[in-house]
């Protein structure tokens, strides 16, 4: 009877073949199984023990004795391109710090990578491994994953430390005081472009009348931008015009260049992310586009974004909150006492490339701000409630990153406990067809645009997340 | 020896047609809910339950939504990830309508309106099959993850341009949002697919389970029996696209916690496909198999390599077991092109004449 079930089951659907009678032929015989089933048995048994062994309960490292930093990495995956270097450059920095200091005020550092592939699924996984083990910062890496793990920050007490990306809202310390975004938000980026075409053009109110294009990933993360734009374009009485790319035509825009050609904007900003900022460099080139009027995101602004597209990327800009090259003493040590002795990721002659040394950046800011903890409190051993506090009065001056030996690698940052983000300026970066220079000075981003965006998005998460957390967590005063 | 029929005699009908006609079967299935019900909550952690079990569970009722349609029914649909979209938005959108109607219940709701949509691209399976009808739901997958991103009402003009899930209560434990444990998730997601499989048992071992099968294995002869064609096929894509939905719900609500437009993309219907085939087509034990295999394995995997003490970065883990998965998804194909519910029962039946087969 049993055998009736089976077939009513009807294992013996094939895509293909519709029926397989002989299939249901063997099954006649209850019981007896043939040759062939009993080797695919034998198989089933080792592919089960194999299951087996690898469902075994995971052993979590323990992190008693140190200070306990997981770095959520994307070495893998279509984007892993950006995500090499930038997580060799975190966890390098980490690194050196451990083999040259002994770890930060005599806390070793036990640095841990999760890989994550750029992956949601697997971030939130990964989050929920190293939350047990007592982190005291979270670097997510993708839009994705800050969104899911923002909320879980408040109650699992684990700050997250999203380096210009994310949810700019979250730059709002007093409804986000779990989350910091500094140096700057895509909001402070977009208004930074507009003050540089402004300086170019002569002036703010000479872009009246000029065309402003935005090539932008057609996601939550490419549309952040619009908004302000807009406003802007209001303003200064110049024209906007949006050229979306979705993420499956990353790689194919000779439709959308086509319409940038017809419409000729003077200025091209693109928000972009990935394989789409290589072939938007391409295809800006097989326009015709002058470079030096086309600026990427900060996430446009890597090596790998311009150099595929050969020598005609020469003067494509983006703006950067971090100088390139290894000429700094921080970046030497980091040599010595990690690349040079096999301790990296990366080939040496990548060092120094624009996303290492912004994750070199990203370490230094968990780096001084676990310091800052260690001074608040007193203790050597901080948890995620100390970093909170050491991130809220975090102040890194020009001199202090003299001390650090990253003497203008990048601007000086503050953090306070309403604003988690500082606005902080950047600067533009230019491809002179090997490398990244500095092609600008800093340039402040137009805070009175930008801080009541942030207010009204922050006012409407909270309104649209009922029951969000007030801020209990008192303010502390900044060193 | 253990597992043997002989001597449980059957005196009525519904005895003989149960669909656990074996009381060792019976006893397995009571042993499996009772380990999934009193002893892992007891004993798993939070990773096990939030990352891993949870999960794995919401990948099960998504592949057993993709077997209705491709196992029972013979439609090929590569809209899984679209439909499950569908649900979540649904539910996001009538959770922020009415924030005072429960949760739950919005989240079974919400599989109405991806039936409704999934009837909605079902209505060519009348007239075109196999490979083409692939083509027709890919159609509807693109259209929808479009809606995703260009329709800002579905996400409440978030600039975020995700859905965020709101903290929602259970008899005044919190269920959604941050503040919900990982076990109320957990026995939140397990009540659900179990009761859902329940009934999709019982739809597909009675007459409208049948009837699926009818037109999956020949629908000119189903036709001719007098099956309608067209309701019947119709019937399993809004079945099959309710599971689908709550499948979504559950995984945005009491998983991610939120969630972007990209989750629901063709990578993941191809996820659920890859479910059904290597599980099973046309079983509900296989879509539990198939789901293990491919989410729970590589998990597996990731923290074997550093339990074990080995040396390896991450990322080569993170390689090698894209590796190791796809051989053993090749090797169990090789094994048993049926897939792994038909090596659990080629297992059962040899254990059945044990230790002295005939």
């Amino acid at each position: 009877m049993a055998d009736r079930k089976a077939e009513t089951e009807g294992v013996a659907f094939s895509l293909l073949n519709v029926q397989n009678f002989a299939q249901f032929r063997r099954r006649e015989r209850p019981g007896k199984l043939n040759g062939r089933d009993a080797m695919k048995l034998k198989h089933v048994l080792l592919g089960t023990a194999l299951t087996l062994a690898a469902a075994l309960p995971a052993l979590p490292a323990s992190a008693e004795d140190g200070i306990y930093i997981p770095l959520l990495t994307y070495r893998t995956g279509p984007f892993a391109v950006s995500g090499i270097p930038i997580g060799s450059g975190m966890a390098d920095y980490l690194t050196m710090l451990n083999e040259r200091d002994g770890g930060i005020g005599g806390a070793k550092l036990i640095v841990e990578e999760c890989e994550t592939g750029y992956d949601t699924k697997k971030g939130v996984e990964c989050y929920e491994q190293v939350k047990s083990k007592n982190p005291i910062v979270i670097n997510p890496y993708s839009t994705g994953i800050t969104l899911q793990i923002i909320p879980k920050a408040a109650v699992d007490k684990i700050p997250i430390l999203s380096m210009a990306y994310g949810l700019s809202a979250s730059a709002d310390g007093q409804n986000f005081p779990w989350i910091f975004n500094p140096p700057a938000t895509y909001w402070d980026g977009a208004s930074m472009f507009i003050k540089y075409i402004g300086q170019k053009e002569g002036g703010l109110d000479k872009l009246k009348g000029k065309k402003v294009g935005l090539v932008y990933l057609d996601a939550p993360f490419g549309k952040e931008p619009i908004p302000l734009l807009e406003a802007l374009a209001k303003d200064y009485g110049f024209e906007l015009k949006l050229y979306p790319v979705t993420a499956s035509e990353a790689q194919n825009q000779s439709s959308l260049w086509l319409n940038v050609r017809r419409d000729r904007p003077d200025w091209i900003y693109m928000q972009g992310f990935g394989a789409m900022n290589p072939t938007a460099v391409k295809e800006a080139i097989k326009i015709n586009y002058p470079m030096d009027h086309f600026v990427g995101v900060w996430w446009a602004g890597g090596d790998d974004d311009a150099r595929p597209a050969g020598p005609g990327a020469k003067g494509y800009l983006a703006l950067s909150f971090n100088l390139t090259g290894t000429n700094f003493p921080v970046i030497q040590d980091v040599i010595k006492y990690v690349v040079d002795k096999g301790k990296s990721q990366i080939p040496k002659d990548k060092v120094g490339e624009t996303f290492y040394n912004r994750g070199l950046l990203n370490s230094i800011i968990i780096a001084e701000a676990i310091r800052n903890a260690q001074k608040i409190t007193g203790k050597k051993v901080i948890n995620g409630e100390d970093l909170r506090r050491g991130m809220e009065t975090l102040t890194i001056t020009a001199a202090r990153l003299k001390e650090l030996g990253a003497e203008g690698f990048a601007a000086p940052m503050a953090v306070s406990c309403q604003d988690h983000n500082g606005h902080n300026a950047a600067f533009m970066a230019q491809w002179d067809g090997t490398k990244w220079v500095k092609a600008s000075d800093w340039i402040e981003p137009l805070k009175d645009k930008v801080n009541p965006l942030i207010d009204a998005a922050s006012k409407e998460y909270v309104g649209a997340n009922a029951g969000w957390p007030k801020r209990t967590e008192p303010c502390d005063k900044s060193s | 020896m253990l597992y043997r029929e002989a001597g449980q005699y059957k005196t009525n009908y519904a005895a003989d047609v149960s669909v656990f006609p074996m009381r060792e079967d019976r006893i397995g299935v009571i042993v499996v809910l009772f380990v999934a019900f009193v002893v892992l909550p007891l004993t798993a952690n939070d990773f096990m339950l939030q990352a891993v079990l949870s999960p794995f569970l919401v990948f099960a009722l998504a592949a057993i939504a993709l077997n209705i349609l491709t196992g029972y029914t013979g439609l090929i649909s590569l809209g899984t990830g679209a439909f499950m979209g569908v649900g979540a938005y649904a539910c996001y959108k009538l959770t922020t309508l009415f924030p005072q109607v429960n949760i739950i219940v919005w989240v079974i709701a919400s599989g109405f309106f991806s039936a409704a949509v999934g009837v909605l691209f079902g209505l060519p399976s009348l007239r075109i099959k196999g490979f083409y009808l692939a083509v027709a739901t890919l159609a509807a997958q693109f259209f929808l993850s479009w809606c995703f991103i260009r329709v800002p009402w579905l996400y409440n003009n978030n600039t975020s341009g995700a859905i965020e899930v709101p903290t929602r209560t259970l008899f005044g434990v919190p269920v959604t949002g941050a503040t919900a444990t990982s076990l109320t998730r957990y026995f939140v997601v397990l009540t659900i697919v179990v009761v859902m499989t329940w009934l999709a048992s019982n739809l597909v071992h009675g007459r409208i389970g049948r009837m699926w099968m009818a037109v999956r294995d020949m629908d000119l002869a189903a036709e001719l029996i007098g099956i309608r064609l067209l309701p019947t096929k119709l019937l399993a894509f809004a079945i099959s696209s309710f599971y689908c939905g709550v499948a979504g719900a559950l995984m945005v609500f009491l998983w991610y916690g939120g969630a972007e437009a990209a989750v629901f993309d063709v990578n993941q219907s191809f996820f659920v496909l890859f479910m059904v085939i290597v599980g099973g087509l046309g079983s509900l034990t296989g879509s539990f198999f198939g789901a293990a295999l491919i989410f729970i394995l590589p998990i597996a995997l990731r923290v074997l390599a550093p339990a074990l003490g080995l040396p390896l970065h991450p990322a080569t883990v993170e390689q090698l077991q894209y590796v190791i998965v796809g051989a053993l998804i090749i090797f169990f194909l090789i094994a048993e092109p049926n897939g792994l519910a038909r090596l659990w029962q080629i297992g059962k039946q040899k254990l059945r004449v044990w230790p002295f087969p005939y």
